[in-house]
């Protein structure tokens, strides 16, 4: 009887070329690279005289600086257009597939990867991009790395790993209505820290996570690295088959038939052992909002800002953090106006996200004195939205509605927020300065940015009838 | 040929930003990478907290780094999750850049971690209770990658680090040159593999 194993470990030694002194090696199936690291990335494997083993498992796409406006051709950052024009060149000359700004399929890596289906179950998939282990959820071991990482794998297939430890986190019983992905990735985040997960691959499980569709699960696993973990990822099931049938760069014919039957043993075993579990009840959760400048500093959008011993932060960090979002000790969040409603990037900007959005937002209007925008996260969603009217219920409450790519998720200059302004985002982040200097960033799920931005204040999306 | 000047020790004082989760759009902020390189990054390191005034950099008294003390600090002492956030390996040339050769911290976010390693920078674990001692230690820092060990005063902390890491280190070697000399049996795996999982090897399409 072989020892059960976990989900992590078939992956781990499926690719396991060789023990080295503390590290594995460990082969890379696909490489996936943007224009603001790819470039840095391909210059400097072409600078040192070597070359991209096997370029059509290398991809790339311009999605982080590109202008989202309608009508765009480039970029606003300054100094962009070089980061561009570096990664058309170096791409070329690499023999790289790039989905550029005026390609189809142009779009955010981690979306445009699994509509593709460029990642795989069962792939070892890696990216110059920390959410990388978004792709988890298709059941592949996917995961953010650096420029000199990217070349590695580029050059040689593989890279070098210490192996991680396990964590399962299983989600039991029933999302209640209005919660979401999002809303459980907060709270484990909230509970745990964000360095919660460090040094450790985390295997999403129960029947809460297997009732997720793909793009909620994409979004679950989207938030694993911040959590500090290496990846999260899902074991594969009928729905990710289902998902990925048909798309442009999954199997066909007999090498379909063949991988469907090998990624159906890509699940934890009976009995096999984790380093760590951790349980939660997806019953307990409610739609989250960040309230500082960790995703850590995350409470039900109806509570209080905490006092400090329930802050889970030290007292200087705690005074920071309120300091920086301009807010104090038990303010209640649905009481905070806001300036801005951002709803994007690769955590929450597919198609389903945008129907939820859509759903609160038809036939209301946003408050007055409120920016908000939708940026669908690739053209493919973009133009499936506008198939079924999102785009107008958007645009007739007051939304601007724009191109796709990562846009204002992050500030890179050229288009901003007001320094003080207040910001409710579906993105990931809300570090200091995350979304331009000053700007005070909370993260929530689309709906509640929805809520919020009718409402003028943060506001709970259960209040909003549909 | 090596991918970065060796360091297999580090020395001299050690700048203290005792904070936890510090992300790498506070050491390098998206908006001052501005050039397809590695290079010219320094300057935009912290810069939402070393300057008042980022477009003007007009130096904040009350960074550390501001400091005279503890300008160009070669060693850089701070809080748990130390990196996380975006992988930009940006954050870790600005460092090197200004003159970082090791951070010490509780933990480090894995990618930033793996970017140290291949860009000529300890990252050192030690428990927060023994950073707090050495940022309250006078005088010069030492951090013996050789003997996994900090030396701040008369007291010395023990460390981990994994072999491979501490040899790319000490050594400056290039990890692809490293890699290369398992070129056989990554051949070997890729064609064993290429027959298990030909949905793997994808060939080129529009």
């Amino acid at each position: 009887m072989p020892e059960p194993r976990t989900l992590f470990d078939k992956l781990w030694e499926q690719h396991r070329i060789a023990h080295l002194d503390g590290e594995d090696l460990i082969a890379i199936d696909r490489v996936f690279l943007h224009e603001r690291t790819g470039a840095v990335a391909l210059r400097s494997l072409a600078a040192s005289g070597r070359r991209v083993a096997d370029p059509a498992r290398v991809f790339a796409v311009t999605d982080h600086i590109v202008d989202t406006r309608p009508g765009r051709t480039g970029t606003l950052m300054p100094g962009g257009d070089a980061f561009l024009s570096a990664t058309r060149e170096e791409t070329r000359a690499a023999g790289i597939r790039l989905f550029d700004v005026d390609d189809p399929d142009q779009g955010i890596v981690h979306v445009i990867s699994p509509e593709l289906a460029i990642v795989l179950p069962g792939t070892t998939l890696v990216c110059p991009d920390s959410h990388t282990c978004s792709q988890g959820a298709l059941g592949a071991l996917a995961w953010g790395i650096g420029s000199t990482e990217a070349e590695h794998a580029m050059a040689t297939g593989t890279l070098r790993l210490a192996r991680p430890k396990t964590t399962r986190v299983t989600f039991d019983g029933v999302l209640a209505p209005g919660v979401t992905a999002k809303d459980m990735a907060l709270t484990l985040i909230a509970r745990f820290g964000a360095g919660g997960g460090q040094g450790h691959a985390i295997e999403f499980a129960g029947p809460a996570v297997r009732a997720l569709d793909i793009e909620a699960r994409l979004t679950l696993c989207n938030m694993a690295t911040e959590f500090a973990a290496m990846s999260g990822f899902v074991a594969p099931d009928a729905k990710t088959i289902a998902y990925l049938e048909g798309r442009r760069y999954a199997p066909t014919g007999a090498d379909w038939d063949a991988a469907v039957a090998a990624w159906r043993d890509l699940v934890s075993d009976e009995g096999a052992r984790f380093d760590r579990e951790i349980g939660i009840d997806a019953a307990d959760i409610a739609p989250m909002v960040s309230w500082g400048i960790s995703p850590q500093s995350a409470v039900c959008v109806d509570d209080a800002v905490p006092e400090l011993p329930d802050s889970g932060l030290g007292v200087e960090g705690y005074a920071r953090a309120l300091d920086y979002m301009g807010i104090a000790a038990g303010d209640r969040l649905t009481q905070l106006p806001i300036d801005v409603a951002f709803i994007g990037s690769c955590t929450n900007s597919r198609l389903s996200d945008l129907r939820r959005a859509a759903a609160i937002v038809a036939g209301r209007n946003v408050a007055p004195g409120v920016k908000a925008l939708v940026v669908p996260g690739s053209s493919a969603v973009r133009r499936a939205a506008e198939a079924e009217g999102l785009d107008r219920i958007f645009t007739d409450a007051g939304f601007e509605w724009r191109m796709s790519g990562c846009s204002l998720c992050f500030y890179a200059g050229g288009e901003g927020f007001a320094p003080g302004s207040r910001v409710l985002s579906s993105t990931n982040r809300n570090f200091e300065g995350r979304q331009g200097p000053g700007v005070r960033t909370h993260i929530a799920s689309p709906e509640t940015v929805a809520a919020s931005a009718l409402a003028g204040h943060i506001a709970d999306p259960r209040t909003v009838s549909r | 040929m090596t991918a970065f000047p060796p360091v297999p020790r580090a020395e001299g004082v050690a700048a203290p930003l005792l904070r936890a989760n510090v992300d790498t759009d506070a050491i390098i902020p998206s908006r001052e990478i501005k050039g397809v390189g590695k290079t010219g990054l320094a300057d935009g390191l912290f810069a939402a907290w070393r300057y008042t005034d980022p477009v003007a950099r007009v130096a904040d008294p009350g960074f550390v780094l501001n400091d005279p003390r503890y300008a160009h600090a070669p060693i850089l002492l701070t809080g748990e999750n130390f990196g996380c956030g975006s992988s930009r390996e940006h954050a870790v040339w600005a460092l090197h850049e200004y003159g970082v050769r090791a951070v010490i911290a509780p933990s480090f976010a894995p990618i930033f971690r793996g970017n140290c390693i291949r860009n000529g920078i300890i990252p050192v674990m030690l428990a927060e209770p023994i950073v707090r001692a050495i940022a309250a230690a006078e005088g010069l820092i030492a951090v013996d990658l050789i003997a996994r060990r900090v030396e701040a005063g008369d007291a010395s902390y023990p460390f981990e680090i994994d072999a491979e890491a501490r040899a790319m280190l000490a050594e400056g070697l290039d990890g692809i040159d490293l890699t290369m000399r398992h070129r056989d049996a990554i051949a070997a795996f890729h064609a064993a593999d290429r027959a298990a999982r030909p949905w793997i090897y994808l060939r080129p399409q529009p």
